[in-house]
Order: structure tokens, then C-alpha cells, then sequence
């Protein structure tokens, strides 16, 4: 047997007893952020196959969602930051072994390319939109040059937004600190479930028969490798060593267990799958709700990451004294 | 790179947490706030107990995760040396190195926002003065030097007793040593 208390006081806000520097804040722009490269993906998808009719809202306006949902993640993101005023200190250094500042410095290139494939779809997705762009001096020349350019900007996209996808997860995944996160999996599972969330829009947006049914088949297929990536996810903790079946512990048996299963595999994948099915076989109703339920899944995923990898941990001490104590002598 | 260490021998501390104090005076750390704390493990049956107490703080590391996350280089190494600090001016409080220490040694530095950590006391260093802790400790227990150096202090203890490092298996390469 082994014992291991504090024997001085030691209650550091949001990291004893158990860490919790990141919460909803974090678990939202990881969300947002897989997200918004799906939609970039699938809008660049159109494009490259040329469905300007099969895949009409996918082609036409579909890609200005994407900085709309990507600004609302960095807002979560800068709304986490303990010192906001600082923030502008992740670009006045680049730090090549930090996840983070490839994040922070992969957004330079990113926006402007978002920006350039909504113009390019503005004319025909948004005529109102592209009306006021118009009327700014030289407006309409980018509207044009955006519009010929079209396919180069969408196998730029290709690239930039596959690794902004992958970048989600691989921002946890780069913590050896925490044995939940430390998978080179989480990578992947976090694009291909950024990829199953944005492909509901449009069914949820009511995009016509054809591309519903597009996006159904799709999100299936996407929800099928999730599944799978998450069981690769599970085994690899399982085949790990003491801290990584001690991280697993936390979802088979032990705090986590309820909510990483029935609060997210069952209603986030395993409900929505059936539902698409059912969506497939002409049950419009159930398609909504399973387009509902992946997105609450997708950002269950996140959410649950976030907060068991900071339960996984390798030191674990127990407190020998009362923190109420501490605070009472705070007051 | 100079590398410092801290050696503490185990079977003299006695948990009486008067570095956790003199760390608190030294840093002017805030109230509720701590940068090292005592840890009592006790190992076997009963009636067949050991106790070891353990005095901990960021351990210095030499490949230390902390800064190797930090996306805006204010984790820093200092002046060459294994000592990790944070440079207040360019900490967004974006908590990468707290979630990225397996020793879990750092805070946020409330209400100013930006994170802490114990420093070695580098300002006591940099005048050749031991950290705070290490000259308050009542049973001389702590020990502090500089490790590529054989005379010193902690090179010579590191000689000629039994030591261990916390979890070293982290691959962090932590430099405050406990004498068995
Ligand atoms: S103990 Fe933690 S805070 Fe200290 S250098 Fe190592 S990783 Fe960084
Ligand atoms: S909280 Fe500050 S020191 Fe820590 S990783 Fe972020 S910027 Fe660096």
C-alpha cells in the first residue's frame, strides 16, 4: 500500500484538487473549430466535383458559414485566456515544438483563405451580400477574380482545412502530461467528427432532396469511421502503460463512464446513425433529429476530452486538510 | 547549460512545511497561492509503516514540457540554465504549461492573470544565495548546487547516497532529487 497526502496546505485554484484550467470555453472552439473545417471541406468538395447543381447549397453557400462558426470558436478561445490584454503575444513569436502557436499562426493563412472562398460564392449564394461587397471600390473586381479562381481556392482549402481539423485534436493530443489526451488519434477523430458536424448543416439548413440525401449517406459513412477511431482510441489506452489504463479506468467503470457513454456514443453517434437510416428510408423528422444529435454529440466529444484529460493525471494527492478553511481565512 | 539541482534528504525532513513558508515571504505569494507544498507518503501494512516526507516544487526539468507548450515563449529557460521561469509580460494565461506539467507545479497568478510557478528563487541565485527554502529549512535537509559541478554540495550527496527523482519516467528529466 502506498499513501500519499499534502501535508501543507496546498489549493491552487483550477488545478487542486483535480485540474480544471479548461472548460466549456475550450471544449466550444475545439467544436467550432472541427467544424468550421467541414464546412470548408465540403464547400471546397462541391467545387472540385463540379455539383454546382447536385450539391447546390454546398457549392453556393455553404462556405460562409465557415468564418462565421470559426469567429464564434475564437471568441470562446479568447474568452478562456486568464490574461486577455496579452493576446496579441501569440503572434509576436513563433514557437515551432507548441501546438498552440502552429494553431495561432495556421489562422493567419486560414482566414484570408475563408475569406476568398466566400467571395468566391457570394455572387450566386448571397446576391444581396455581394451587392454591398460591389459597392465598395474595386469590389466587384475581387468578386470576379475570386469567382476565375474558384478551383485553385478550393485545393488550397483541401490542405489548410484538413490540418485545422486535425489541429483540434492534436492541441489536447501533444500533452504527455495527461495520458487521456496523448493519443495520436485524437487527431483524426477530431477532424472526421468536425467533418460529421458540418456535413448536418445542410440538411438542418433544408438544402434540396438530392443533397440531403448526399449529406445522409456521407455522415454516415463519417459517423461509421468516428466509431471506429474511437474504439482504436480506447485500445490504444488499453495497451498503454499504468497511466494510460488508469486514464481508461475513468470511462469504463469508473466517473466518466455514464457521461462518455450514454451522454455521448449512444445519443451523439449511435442514435444519429439509426435516425439517418431511418431519414434515408423517407422518415424526414428523424433526419432533423439525428442532424440534431450529431451536432450535440460533436460537441459533447469535445466537451468530455477536455474534461476527463484533466482528470487523467500522474501525480494524485490526497488533501489532509479542509479547503473551506483556507477560504474562510481568505474572506 | 548549467544545471542546477536540489537535493533533499528524506530522512531528515520532518514535514514541518517552514520552506512552504519561507518560499510564501521570499515570492510574496499571494494568499490561497502556493508554489511548493510537503507531501507524507506512507508505504506498507500495519503494522509495518515507513513514512517519507517530501518537499516538491517544479522540478526544473531539463527537457521541460512546460516550455516546449507555451505558445509565446514566456516559459522560458533562464540565462542558460535548467531554471524555468515565466516572463510575465508575454503570458496570455492561455494555461498550455499547466496542463502540460505531469507534476502539476504551476498556478495562475490571480488576479493579475498570468502564470507562476517557484522560480528557484533565481533573483537569490544570481547573487549566490541558496532559494529561500533551502537556507530556511530547520534541519538543514534541503540542499541546492549546481550538478555539472563534482565539488558541489549536490554532486557530492548524489555520490555517495541513494536517490530518486519524481516519475522520471515522464521523460521530463526533473532535477529536484529525494535522498533515500
Ligand atoms: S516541473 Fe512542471 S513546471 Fe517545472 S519545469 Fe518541469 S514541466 Fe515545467
Ligand atoms: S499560460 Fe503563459 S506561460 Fe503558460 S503556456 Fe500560456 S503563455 Fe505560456
Amino acid at each position: 500500500m502506498i499513501e500519499e497526502v499534502l501535508v501543507t496546505a496546498r489549493y491552487n485554484p483550477k488545478v487542486d484538487p483535480s485540474l480544471g484550467i479548461w472548460t466549456w470555453e475550450i471544449a466550444f472552439y475545439l467544436f467550432l473549430g472541427g467544424m468550421a473545417a467541414g464546412i470548408m471541406l465540403f464547400a471546397a468538395w462541391a467545387v472540385l466535383g463540379r455539383r454546382e447543381n447536385a450539391l447546390a447549397f454546398a457549392h453556393n453557400r455553404f462556405a460562409l458559414w465557415a468564418p462565421v462558426v470559426l469567429s464564434l470558436g475564437m471568441t470562446t478561445l479568447f474568452l478562456d485566456l486568464e490574461y486577455k490584454l496579452h493576446v496579441f503575444r501569440f503572434y509576436t513569436s513563433f514557437e515551432p515544438s507548441s501546438p498552440m502557436s502552429w494553431g495561432a499562426w495556421v489562422l493567419v493563412l486560414i482566414y484570408p483563405l475563408m475569406l476568398v472562398q466566400t467571395l468566391s460564392t457570394l455572387r450566386t449564394g448571397y446576391p444581396t451580400l455581394a451587392g454591398l461587397v460591389e459597392r465598395i471600390p474595386g469590389g466587384a473586381v475581387i468578386l470576379s477574380l475570386c469567382e476565375h479562381r474558384r478551383r485553385l481556392i478550393a485545393w488550397l482549402v483541401i490542405p489548410l482545412a484538413v490540418g485545422l481539423g486535425i489541429y483540434t485534436g492534436v492541441l489536447l493530443s501533444a500533452f504527455s502530461a495527461r495520458p487521456f489526451w496523448n493519443s495520436g488519434i485524437l487527431g483524426p477523430l477530431f477532424l472526421v467528427s468536425g467533418m460529421s458536424t458540418a456535413a448536418v448543416l445542410p440538411i438542418l439548413a433544408g438544402a434540396h432532396p438530392q443533397e440531403r440525401h448526399f449529406f445522409e449517406i456521407t455522415d454516415m459513412a463519417l459517423i461509421a469511421v468516428e466509431l471506429v477511431l474511437i474504439a482504436l482510441f480506447l485500445i490504444n489506452l488499453a495497451t498503454g502503460a499504468a497511466q494510460h489504463m488508469d486514464a481508461l479506468a475513468l470511462v469504463t467503470g469508473g466517473p466518466y463512464t455514464a457521461p462518455f457513454w450514454l451522454w455521448f456514443v449512444l445519443p451523439g453517434l449511435l442514435v444519429p446513425i439509426v435516425f439517418e437510416l431511418a431519414g434515408l428510408r423517407g422518415y424526414r423528422g428523424l433526419g432533423l433529429v439525428a442532424g440534431v444529435l450529431v451536432v450535440y454529440g460533436g460537441f459533447m466529444l469535445r466537451y468530455l476530452m477536455v474534461d476527463i484529460g484533466q482528470a487523467s493525471t500522474w501525480t494524485d494527492y490526497a488533501l489532509q486538510f479542509d479547503p473551506q478553511l483556507l477560504q474562510r481565512l481568505m474572506q | 547549460m548549467t544545471t542546477y539541482a536540489m537535493v533533499i534528504d528524506t530522512r531528515t525532513c520532518i514535514g514541518c512545511g517552514d520552506c512552504v513558508v519561507a518560499c510564501k515571504n521570499e515570492n510574496k505569494v499571494p494568499a490561497g497561492l502556493n508554489r511548493d507544498w510537503v507531501v507524507e507518503a506512507t508505504r506498507g501494512e500495519y503494522p509495518n509503516l515507513e513514512t517519507e516526507f517530501r518537499s516538491e516544487r517544479c522540478n526544473h526539468c531539463g527537457h521541460a514540457t512546460c516550455v516546449t507548450n507555451c505558445p509565446t515563449g514566456a516559459s522560458h529557460y533562464w540565462k542558460d540554465t535548467n531554471i524555468v521561469l515565466v516572463a510575465a509580460e508575454k503570458c496570455t494565461g492561455c494555461k498550455a504549461c499547466i496542463a502540460a506539467c505531469p507534476y502539476d507545479a504551476r498556478l495562475i497568478m490571480h488576479p493579475e492573470g498570468y502564470v507562476d510557478k517557484c522560480t528557484f528563487c533565481h533573483h537569490r541565485v544570481d547573487r549566490g544565495l541558496d532559494p529561500a527554502c533551502v537556507s530556511t529549512c530547520p534541519t538543514r535537509c534541503m540542499h541546492f548546487g549546481i550538478l555539472d559541478d563534482r565539488d558541489s554540495i549536490v554532486s557530492r550527496l548524489l555520490r555517495e547516497r541513494r536517490y530518486k527523482t519524481l516519475m522520471p519516467e515522464t521523460g521530463n528529466d526533473p532535477h529536484v532529487y529525494y535522498l533515500l
